[in-house]
């Protein structure tokens, strides 16, 4: 018989938890306790490794490990109780699932002996969340949990990336067993994905791109989630060939905003010359991105005389909206490597100058283009003045949802990638304060900017006092329009202007909210106060809650009506209130 | 907004406006359906069936048919077999979404590989007398059908095959007295020598 308690790998769960933490290289922590988790935060108490930010509720705890995991490329960790504490969690997952983000959840859960019986703070954790994260576990062996711990932090940062959660009793943390460090065997022997693409179809790619008359690339989120090194290959490709180059919502940073083959974003509220350069090319280069419905606009119009080049490293995201025609799975930047270099050898830049003539017709359109205003803060310069504010300085960039992303991703230029962090893909309101907490957590001496809307910024407000509580001094620059105002261009153009429920009635003072958290509140209201007030946001070392009163009924474009192709975008300088009539009457029948 | 009149006219008594307004782009696609049978060997642990199932239910596939049990008991696998329909690109969807899920080993399209052997087995339970009592028995021979219960007024056959050759069996009982089925769901396996 050996002595197990001199045995240093004899531990309890809970002790196990922090352990993989640890060993995992986790620094810091995003939760909330509760009584399923307690035996956990007791360990949390008695050491100094890992930092536990403590949140204002589990939402909160699940975008700021968003944040950090999207701004440092490291996956997000997240503690939380049973019962509420998990079903709270079910928003950040489902985020983290859509945008593809690394994150490790665990939950508590009641004692093995009574799961199923309605126990208090009972709830069916893997259930709820099976749908909602890319795998998770319920351990209901002590023996089992560092092996499990361990692949979930693989399962959660290898392949596409994506949320994870594994769910503890508290009998499990409170039991003694045996604790390992990671080790390959791990992880399920089922579970490989693909990281190298195949070789034939690299040289298929290369034959498609080498004979393009007018090509584009089109980059998305996956480019960011596979390194800097893919961003540095996606400017290298982008050197070679000579290509012009629009990226989405999520891809935005991996090509810099300044580079000359850049387009603007594509999409939706995607430039003219963006989707235009989508619609009419005869060779696309997609690198991890999925063909999303905001991307496409109508499918059957989508692109139609292009052969597509996809890279993507999920098998799953190839095919599903638009065939293409040379599919190439595995990592962007390892394929990327790949296709750099038999083209380097085997292909040279075809000249496309003509394409580059057609495009520079439409960037010519300036479908950024917008009236300036004197008397009020239209939304589109308070984003170009913050640009200009915090131009050369270590910037990074959160957002809610509705008009104000859409303007910080067309007006805000990101030159790295890992800057800008947006829900793309759930779209959800109240994001951004808590992401921010989280890029600021991992980034400490940076500027931190969340892009708000007065609506959305109300949804996670709360985590104001973490901020003044962790001292993190975050920015959060509210464009209050004092409407919900996606919903009201939606409401304007497709409903007959009937404004349902989308007033921001009773909005808060803001600057009064700021001081009653304990951080500072400042407030413009003409475009001349913008630029001081801007400044003093940026020079004070604490939380920042900035209501910028703009335009309240200014709509975002240039758009593409839903049911209409990229060739039919509507620009904001042809967008008289008849002309956007019509192109939504027309496209009526088909949205 | 007045200027937006023109729309709201247009809104009216939606002249042009076959579906609702929507953020979505709602298209009908009309591609022709097909039917698989999918193989799916996965790690036999606690809610592995849920995954796949809730994979299914979650984007709106179709099940025609489901089976599932252990197969290799020290290894833990167990193996699906999934009869589905989609145009083609969903059943490739289908396959790639089942084949990233951790627990999935492997995704086998047996009718694309063109080379499978597929069974069913169903109790089909039947009551009556007289002339029926007869034809029942004598259809059932026809179908290789075997009695494995039997009272005076009643019979279980099991009856194995294809599952159209069940199906054909269970209608030609339903003027006879069908009661009730029991049926296990679609099996799969590929021919000659290789296992999947
Ligand atoms: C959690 C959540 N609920 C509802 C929505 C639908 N939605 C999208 S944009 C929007 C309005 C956002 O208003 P605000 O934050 O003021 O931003 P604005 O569009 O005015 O810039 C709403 C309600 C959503 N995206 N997320
Ligand atoms: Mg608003």
């Amino acid at each position: 018989m050996t002595d197990k308690s001199h045995d240093p790998n004899q531990m309890t769960g809970a002790a196990m938890i922090v352990r993989a933490l640890i060993d995992h290289g986790v620094q810091h922590l995003f939760g909330y306790p509760g009584g399923a988790v307690l035996p956990i935060y007791d360990e949390i108490f008695q050491q100094s490794e890992v930092e536990h930010i403590l949140v204002r509720h589990e939402q909160g705890a699940g975008h700021a490990a968003e944040g950090y995991a999207r701004s440092t490329g490291k996956p997000g960790v997240v503690l939380v109780t049973s019962g509420p504490g998990a079903t709270n969690m079910v928003t950040p997952l489902t985020d983290a699932l859509m945008d593809s983000i690394p994150l490790v959840c665990i939950t508590g859960q009641v004692p093995t002996h009574l799961i199923g019986n309605d126990a208090f703070q009972e709830c069916d954790t893997v259930g709820i969340t099976r749908p909602c994260t890319k795998h998770n576990w319920l351990v209901r062996d002590v023996n089992d949990l560092a092996k499990v711990l361990h692949e979930a932090f693989y399962v959660a940062t290898s392949g596409r990336p994506g949320p994870v959660l594994v769910d503890v009793p508290k009998d499990v943390q409170f039991a003694v067993g045996t604790y390992h460090p990671p080790r390959k065997s791990d992880v399920h022997v089922s579970y490989t994905p693909r990281v190298k693409g195949d070789a034939a179809q690299i040289r298929k790619a290369v034959a498609l791109l080498a004979s393009a008359k007018r090509p584009v690339i089109y980059s998305g989120g996956g480019v960011i989630n596979s390194g800097t090194e893919a961003s540095k290959l996606l400017r290298d490709l982008v050197e070679a060939t000579g290509f012009p180059i629009t990226s989405t919502l999520m891809g935005l940073g991996a090509y810099p905003a300044s580079g000359k083959n850049w387009l603007g974003m594509l999409g939706m509220h995607g430039t003219y010359e963006a989707n235009m350069a989508m619609h009419d090319c005869d060779v696309m280069l997609c690198i991890g991105a999925r063909f999303d419905d905001r991307i496409t606009g109508r499918v059957d119009a989508f692109s139609p005389g292009s052969k597509k080049i996809h890279i993507d490293i999920d098998p799953s995201s190839i095919n599903k909206n638009i065939r293409v025609d040379v599919p190439i799975i595995g990592d962007a930047a390892n394929v990327m490597g790949d296709l750099l270099q038999v083209f380097k050898a085997e292909a040279k830049k075809p000249d496309i100058k003509a394409w580059w003539q057609e495009i520079a017709v439409w960037r010519a359109r300036n479908s950024l283009a917008y009236k300036k205003n004197n008397d009020i803060i239209l939304p589109q310069y308070a984003i170009e003045s913050l640009f200009a504010a915090t131009r050369g300085r270590d910037t990074y960039i959160t957002t809610e949802v509705g008009q104000h992303q859409m303007w910080a991703a067309q007006f805000f230029g990101f030159e790295e990638p890992h800057r800008w962090m947006t829900s793309g893909g759930l779209g959800t309101m109240g994001y951004g304060l808590p992401a921010a907490l989280g890029v600021q957590v991992a980034h400490p001496d940076s500027l931190v900017i969340d892009i708000a809307g007065d609506a959305s910024v109300q949804m996670t407000m709360q985590e104001m006092s973490t901020a003044v509580q962790y001292e993190l001094p975050i920015k959060i620059f509210i464009l209050n329009n004092q409407y919900m105002g996606m919903v009201r261009q939606w409401q304007q153009l497709l409903h007959g202007n009937r404004l349902s429920h989308s007033y921001s009635e009773a909005l808060p003072d803001f600057v009064k909210l700021a001081d009653a958290f304990g951080c500072v509140g400042l407030q413009a209201i003409k475009p001349g106060d913008l630029d001081g007030a801007l400044k003093e946001m940026i020079s004070v070392k604490r939380p920042v809650l900035f209501d910028c009163r703009v335009a309240t009924l200014e709509n975002c474009f240039p758009m593409i009506p839903s049911g209409k192709a990229h060739n039919e975008m509507l620009l904001p300088v042809e967008a008289t209130d008849e002309a956007t009539a019509a192109a939504f009457a027309g496209g009526k029948a088909l949205v | 907004m007045p200027a937006f009149a023109g729309m709201t006219t247009e809104n009216d008594e939606g002249t042009t406006m076959n579906q609702p307004a929507s953020a979505y782009f709602l298209e009908e696609r009309h591609d022709p359906n097909e039917t698989h049978t999918l193989s799916v060997l996965v790690q036999n642990e606690p809610g592995v069936l849920a995954r796949v199932i809730g994979l299914f239910s979650g984007r709106g596939y179709n099940i025609e048919s489901l089976t599932v049990s252990e197969t290799e008991s020290q290894k833990h696998l167990s193996r699906i077999t999934i009869v589905t329909t989609g145009t083609p690109m969903v059943i490739e969807q289908i396959k790639h979404q089942l084949d990233r899920m951790v627990p999935v080993y492997r995704v086998v399209d047996m009718t694309i590989t063109g080379r499978s052997i597929e069974r069913e087995l169903a109790m089909v339970k039947v009551r009556g007398g007289g002339d029926h009592r007869v034809e029942a028995l004598r259809l059932a021979d026809a179908f290789r059908a075997r009695v494995i219960d039997a009272t005076i007024e009643s019979f279980v056959f099991e009856i194995t095959g294809n599952s159209a050759k069940i199906s054909q069996f269970i209608d030609l009982m339903r003027p006879l007295g069908l009661v009730e089925v029991s049926r296990t769901g679609v099996a799969a396996i590929g021919r000659g020598p290789e296992g999947m």
